[in-house]
């Protein structure tokens, strides 16, 4: 059962055991930071591993919960950091301002993308979401006034109200920590909403959706949108953790990242996204500290991957489908 | 712009058309025949510039290392049809894409690790190294114009083996319909894999002439990649002549946009932010007109037959 | 008698050189069962097809309940009331047989663009999908995975779905397809109740349920209708005996 597709509304001991492994997990983030992963180094990875489940949960929306794959999802990514980047150059540091325009311009440039996107379907959506993608980094690249090619350092972390909240790496930590929480709960709900069933109909078989009233594409544009704002968040924390922003953020390899993190948990339930997350974040820190070549053995493990793990971290996958999702 | 400066702009963009031409025939066949999407075919132009490279310096010949390079890419295709691809055409889409993200990680690094990250030099052939008087005191580089020569004349050999060969036809009916093409007796893997090789071949020797005026680094083949996606879905994919026809059309707009439109700024913004919003909108610009098409035709402009 | 829900005006399709419809009008009125036979390749599938808009006509009409519908979209004629199943199974396997049904309630009750609230805990979308269920027998399956079905359950289920939408014209593409005899008995037996309550455009390869089921039938060869009739009509029409049904299929 995808997540919310039972019949019935679960009690709280039910609920306990489908969400036990996410709340796990996000009470082990909250106690690190007390547990002897309170240092400098801890919490940085742990800001970026939380940041990258951020952005690979919006992802899930699409791939696990609409069956869309998107390879232009850190496009959303960069047109959140460049709005803190563009804001700061002009003197906006304020967070009330900040995250609500990096949201939802990220999620304008998805709606806009999505809009032409989702015309299509198949392998070519997937080569006009990196189209769409590229575009978003050559444009980036092309902003000499926000340091072109090579980046923009940020004067500092945004504020909340003019205090410098954000500047506690103990504080940014549970920022992203209630950030990757509440859109996690967010896209559960959504996935469980009347939208949501639409949704994860138009995955399992669009013609279906179509036979019985409804026209696949404005709820397919609303996900891709939601996912944009997501993205658009996930980019503004970055831009914060490494008060720097670059192109960088939205190249390509970015997005096949993401996609990489979202698969690796597996597309049976949500939270899947940030399990594989952590572990891609896990498996890419092992790896560079085993050889500095560390993608050499990163890449052909990323294969063996995909040839003998369908079904992820989490499963709920038989293996070797040849449709993207099938029963969740 | 002096009419001049537009010409050699044109010729520039032609030469870039062409280029990515080579690359989205191979891409586009592979797609059309086996419905397989490839992000690694980027890094098989790159294998092809580093190959001629190396194998240029090695001989001391531009000519022989393109000789030589042509069927050590060839093997190249093979190997990895071999090693990863094959295991691959049955599965959906998502798959695909990771595993070949997974080759173009591997090979990148692996270029890195063998080369390092430092472009790699290729001298152009002697003969080709002058240039060509376009009009009273504009010469054009020779082997730029030979680029595009070269690229024209694999057109048309292509054109052929695809329309006019049982080979062709049978890569043309593989695209409709696989299994039809199975029970006339033929084996369709190894279709599949010669339809391959041949599209590392070609994309390998796109790298190889673009190795004397291109950096040749790691990663360089990425972006190509990803112009050449633009290329098949504005071009319609499986459709070589769509293909033809839509590489042309990006290479020229890529290249005229970029001189062009910050020109085209100064009408109505002061010198320096002209330069940015030009500079901008160029890099913009083929992605834009890429929607625009879309918008009115999903599938392209020249959809390929039966599909 | 009353108006026709759904009247076809000199259909006509084209694939290349090959007229697939070649100008069929034919009407099915209220409460009938109104069935569609024909060789192989007589266009069946097609002129269902474009009655339902996942195809569009040449030229020529699609009315519906009296207003043309010819330029509408495939989900916009369903909103409508114009639901067909498929000659192939489809329904969603993930999802559970009642929220196959629920779906298809949820289309027609109010917007499903609402984002928060669990639809599965929506009560009424609950109870009409589950009197969909009910109506082909299927209520007890209601909490089953759909792709764990039988075979003949997915023919229910789908018939189910389709009586979610609340349509006044059911398209049904060959029902009966690939069931077996137990099967078949009871998908029968299902049809003939409901055509108390919606009208039905049959396609349908099993002479015998045809004959069982019809009200009327109109015979199909190479995109062109021969002749529509009572079933008595059509069993006696010497055209029709010879060439698309067998004689043993008639007794």
């Amino acid at each position: 059962m995808a997540d919310g597709a039972a019949p019935t509304a679960a009690g709280p001991a039910a609920r306990l055991s489908r969400d036990g492994l996410p709340l796990l997990l996000f009470a082990l983030l909250a106690a690190a930071p007390f547990a002897g992963f309170g240092d400098g180094a801890s919490l940085t990875l742990m800001a970026r591993a939380m940041i990258l489940a951020l952005a690979a949960t919006g992802l899930w929306l699409l791939v696990g919960g609409a069956g869309l794959i998107s390879l232009g999802h850190a496009a959303t990514l960069g047109c959140g950091a460049y709005a803190v980047a563009i804001l700061d150059a002009h003197g906006i540091t304020e967070g009330a301002i900040v995250f609500p325009v990096a949201i939802l311009g990220a999620g304008l440039f998805a709606f806009l993308t999505g809009a032409v996107s989702l015309r299509t379907s198949g392998v070519h959506f997937i080569m006009i979401t990196l189209a769409f993608g590229q575009m978003a980094f050559f444009t980036a690249a092309s902003l000499a006034a926000y340091g072109g090619d090579d980046g923009y350092t940020l004067y500092g972390r945004t504020e909340f109200l003019g205090g410098r909240l954000l500047e506690s790496r103990l504080v940014f930590h549970f920022v992203c920590l209630g950030a990757l929480a509440l859109v996690w709960a967010l896209c559960r709900a959504v996935l469980a909403s009347r939208f949501g069933r639409v949704l994860r109909a138009t995955r399992e078989n669009p013609l279906r959706v179509q036979a019985v009233g409804f026209s696949p594409y404005p709820y397919r544009l609303a996900a891709y949108t939601l996912a944009g704002m997501t993205g658009g968040l996930a980019g503004a924390l970055l831009a914060n953790a490494t008060e720097f922003v670059s192109p960088a953020i939205l190249a390509w390899q970015r997005s096949g990242d993401l996609l990489f993190a979202v698969i690796l948990g597996g597309l049976g339930r949500l939270h899947g996204a940030m399990l594989g997350a952590f572990a891609f974040l896990l498996l890419e820190e092992t790896l560079s500290h085993v050889t500095a070549h560390w993608r050499l053995l990163f890449g052909p493990l990323l294969v063996l991957a995909v040839i003998f793990l369908p079904g992820g971290l989490v499963g709920g996958l038989v293996g070797g489908r040849r449709k993207p999702g099938g029963p969740a | 712009m002096p009419i001049g400066l537009l010409l050699v702009q044109a010729l520039n963009g032609l030469q870039l058309g062409i280029l990515l031409f080579l690359v989205a025939a191979g891409l586009t066949l592979v797609f059309g025949v086996m419905h397989f999407i490839n992000l690694a075919h980027g890094v098989q132009y790159m294998l092809g510039a580093y190959l001629g490279a190396t194998l240029a310096a090695w001989t001391g010949s531009f000519w022989l290392g393109l000789v030589l390079a042509l069927p050590a890419a060839l093997l190249c295709g093979l190997v990895l049809e071999v090693a990863v691809f094959r295991h691959l055409y049955g599965r959906d889409h998502l798959s695909q894409v990771l595993a070949t993200f997974g080759v173009i990680l591997f090979l990148n690094e692996a270029v890195r690790t063998l080369w390092g990250s430092a472009p790699l030099p290729m001298a152009m052939p002697e003969s080709l190294s002058g240039g060509i008087p376009l009009m009273p005191g504009l010469l054009y580089p020779t082997y730029r114009l030979a680029i595009i020569a070269a690229g024209l004349a694999t057109a048309l050999l292509l054109w052929f083996l695809v329309e006019r060969t049982r080979l062709g036809m049978l890569v043309r009916a593989g695209a409709s319909n696989a299994p039809m093409v199975s029970a006339l007796g033929v084996d369709i893997g190894r279709l599949f894999t010669a339809v391959f090789g041949f599209g590392a071949m070609l994309a390998g020797f796109a790298g190889v002439l673009a190795g004397p005026i291109f950096s040749v680094e790691p990663g360089m083949g990425d972006n190509l990649l990803i112009l050449a996606f633009v290329v098949i879905v504005i071009g319609g994919i499986g459709s070589i002549r769509g293909a033809f026809l839509a590489a042309l059309l990006v290479g020229l707009l890529d290249t005229l946009g970029r001189s062009l439109l910050p020109e085209l700024m100064r009408l109505f913004l002061a010198p320096s932010p002209a330069r940015q919003a030009g500079a901008a909108l160029a890099s913009m610009l083929v992605y834009v007109v890429m929607a625009a098409i879309l918008a009115l035709r999903p599938a392209g402009l020249f959809p390929a037959r039966g599909a | 008698m009353s108006a026709p829900l759904l009247a076809l005006r000199d259909l006509r399709k084209h694939f290349g050189g090959l007229a697939v419809t070649d100008g069929v009008s034919l009407e099915v009125r209220p409460g009938e069962i109104h069935a569609v036979i024909g060789p192989n390749g007589a266009g069946k599938t097609t002129l269902i097809h474009q009655i339902s808009g996942t195809l569009r006509p040449d030229s020529g009409q699609v009315r519906f309940l009296g207003e043309d519908v010819t330029a509408l979209p495939f989900a916009r004629r369903v909103r409508r009331g114009l639901a067909r199943t498929f000659q192939i199974t489809s329904i969603l396997p993930g999802f559970s047989a009642l929220e196959n049904a629920a779906l298809a309630v949820q289309a027609r009750s109010g917007s499903s663009f609402r984002f928060l609230r669990p639809a599965a805990a929506e009560a009424g979308l609950n109870r009409e999908a589950l009197a969909a269920l009910a109506a082909v027998g299927l209520a007890h399956r209601a909490a089953v995975p759909a792709g764990t079905l039988s075979h003949g359950e997915k023919r229910q289920l789908e018939l189910a779905i389709a009586i979610a939408t609340r349509p006044r014209l059911l398209l049904l593409d060959e029902p009966l397809a690939g069931a077996g005899a137990e099967e078949t008995e009871r998908l029968i037996g299902i049809l003939g109740r409901l055509r108390a309550e919606y009208g039905i455009l049959l396609v349908e390869h099993d002479m015998r349920a045809v004959f069982a089921l019809a009200d009327r039938i109109s015979v199909l060869a190479q995109g062109r209708l021969v002749t529509t009739g009572t079933t008595g009509e059509i069993r006696a029409h010497p055209e029709v005996r010879a060439a698309y049904l067998g004689e043993d299929e008639m007794a």
